[in-house]
């Protein structure tokens, strides 16, 4: 019973820091390149969520319906960038507040489309059955989701340190001034990676269905953790959101299950420490 | 190409530029033609370093004009500039920290373009002129030593196939051997025929390796001439440039 607990517990925690790590990477790459928070990332997760929701109500598979979330906020994701960011670039606080204001209209949305009860997400069927080893019972869904986050991972490393569009990103993150100065079209990384972000967003919305429910309020319950994560990992270190995701996840599922009244303090402490005496975070860089 | 020798490399004409409300750049005006070296001399804060950033498009122009071979240029985005064929070296080096010597070299390459016959620059050939960077091709640039960097920041902005080369105090922090072999590297890119903007505080090695000379004060252009000329003239150097 005991150690059926803690185990439980810690594969909640791998699989919820897997999906903060779906969510807060592309959140992470964009703030460290374009020096903004994306403050309506929490709304492209439940955006994600919900149309994960509605595929898989209307009878569509389980992966058709993280796609389809992934393209969903995709182009919601390009469009913000496109016509909302790019004609205040340069206006960073007019940029967060956007962000911010963009995040509230798709809450308003959210709500009328799919009113203020929450959608349950089904595990797709083959999912649902716990798997037993060693006479423990995992939730098969929740260990398939560590699995989808971990190739996520591994492609987005691939994708950041063995080609060139990674390099070039990286060399916008740097010192975005002279990645310029050499001919790289930061303007275009920003629409790339933003619509990364979205993307994986939207897709982790989908993910995280079967988990966490799709529930007006969902963004804002999504949202800080993501900043949290950025936060210690430091924006812009793709290894600074993995190692920051499964701390948060750890933090937030063992301080609910074991001292529920203190878990928004276990889980905001070290994102204060870190901002004291880390201030770019574990793996951020120096700003230039 | 027959119309790059028939125009200036670079021409700047009564550029005005700010940084806020401080007006740094005074109506500077400077010529580069097609294969020399201009030398661009000036104290600490005259201007040489805004000079570099206004023709790359870090900082826009209030007034005046910038043209490459013939074509406006100014205002332009530092990215477009950088891709029609504009390179800088810039002051400090400023590599990409936490790209490799590799990558660094990677992000920068342009296409070749046909400047006069000479061949395009590939890694390898940046590799053949810094053969210390081929050895450390996989370490992160900020691992390197000031004298590898600044061979990396060369090395960058050639990857650019420049038509016009901007350096901008390449020589400053450098031990005297290291400077030495900057030295000879740029007299090597001109014998090649490149055409480039030397923004030093080396007097010596300016004087040494320039065609041209513009001296720029408080933002002010307040001589232009031959190389040769000043070199023989203690006067204007001790005047605009304190002690020689
Ligand atoms: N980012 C900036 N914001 C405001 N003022 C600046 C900025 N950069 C430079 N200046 C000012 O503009 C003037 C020209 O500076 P600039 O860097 O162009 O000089 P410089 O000739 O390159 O000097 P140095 O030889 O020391 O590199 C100086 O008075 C400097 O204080
Ligand atoms: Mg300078």
């Amino acid at each position: 019973m005991q150690w059926q607990f803690w185990i439980v517990q810690t594969l909640n925690s791998v699989s919820f820091g897997g999906l903060l790590f779906l969510l807060s990477s592309g959140f992470s790459l964009a703030f460290g390149l374009m020096r903004i928070p994306n403050l309506a990332h929490g709304a492209f997760f439940m955006l994600g969520a919900y149309f994960g929701a509605t595929v898989v109500y209307f009878g569509g598979d389980f992966w058709l319906a993280a796609l389809a979330a992934g393209v969903g906020v995709g182009i919601v994701g390009i469009a913000l960038e496109r016509f909302i960011l790019r004609p205040l670039a340069g206006n960073v606080q007019g940029q967060v507040l956007v962000t911010l204001g963009i995040s509230f209209i798709i809450a308003d949305v959210c709500l009328l489309v799919w009113t203020g009860d929450p959608w349950t997400v089904p595990a797709p069927p083959a999912m649902r059955r716990p798997l037993l080893v060693a006479g423990f019972a995992f939730p098969t869904y929740r260990l398939v989701v560590v699995v989808i986050a971990l190739v996520a991972a591994v492609a987005l490393y691939f994708l950041m340190e063995r080609t060139r569009l990674g390099a070039m990103i990286r060399a916008g993150v740097d010192d975005m001034e002279m990645a310029r100065g050499v001919g790289i079209p930061v303007s275009l990384l920003f629409t790339v990676v933003f619509l990364l972000g979205a993307v994986l967003a939207g897709a982790a919305g989908a993910f995280g269905g079967p988990i966490l429910n799709a529930y007006p309020g969902l963004d804002a319950d999504m949202l800080p953790l993501a900043l949290i994560v950025v936060i210690l990992g430091g924006a812009g270190s793709l290894l600074g959101a993995f190692v920051g995701s499964f701390i948060v996840g750890f933090l937030y599922n063992f301080g609910i299950a074991l001292f529920p009244d203190l878990a928004y303090f276990i889980l905001f402490l070290p994102m204060l420490l870190v901002l004291v005496f880390m201030p770019q975070g574990l793996f951020g860089r120096a700003a230039p | 190409m027959a119309t790059d020798l028939a125009t200036d490399a670079l021409d700047i004409a009564g550029i005005d530029a700010f940084y806020g409300d401080s007006h740094v750049l005074h109506g500077v005006s400077f010529t580069l033609r097609p294969g020399r070296l201009l030398g661009l001399l000036g104290r600490n804060g005259a201007g040489k370093t805004t000079c570099m950033n206004t023709i790359m498009g870090f900082l826009k122009p209030k007034r005046g004009s910038i043209s490459l071979f013939g074509e406006h240029v100014g205002g332009l985005a530092p990215d477009t500039i950088a891709r029609k064929g504009i390179c800088l070296v810039p002051q400090g080096r400023r590599m990409f920290r936490s790209l490799t010597v590799r990558e660094n070299l990677m992000v920068a390459a342009q296409r070749t373009r046909g400047a006069g016959g000479r061949p395009g620059w590939t890694m390898d050939r940046v590799f053949d002129l810094f053969p210390r960077l081929k050895e450390r091709h996989a370490q992160f640039a900020g691992s390197l030593s000031g004298g590898e960097q600044q061979m990396l920041a060369i090395g960058r902005a050639l990857m650019g196939n420049p038509r016009v080369l901007l350096m901008d105090e390449p020589s400053e922090g450098l031990a005297p051997q290291i400077v030495a072999e900057v030295g000879r590297i740029i007299a090597q890119l001109k014998a090649e025929g490149q055409s480039i903007v030397l923004v030093e505080q080396n007097i010596r090695l300016a004087l040494e390796l320039a065609d041209d000379i513009a001296i720029i004060n408080t933002g002010v252009v307040v001589h232009k001439g031959d190389a040769k000329a000043i070199k023989l003239d203690d006067a204007i150097v001790s005047q605009h440039l304190g002690v020689f």
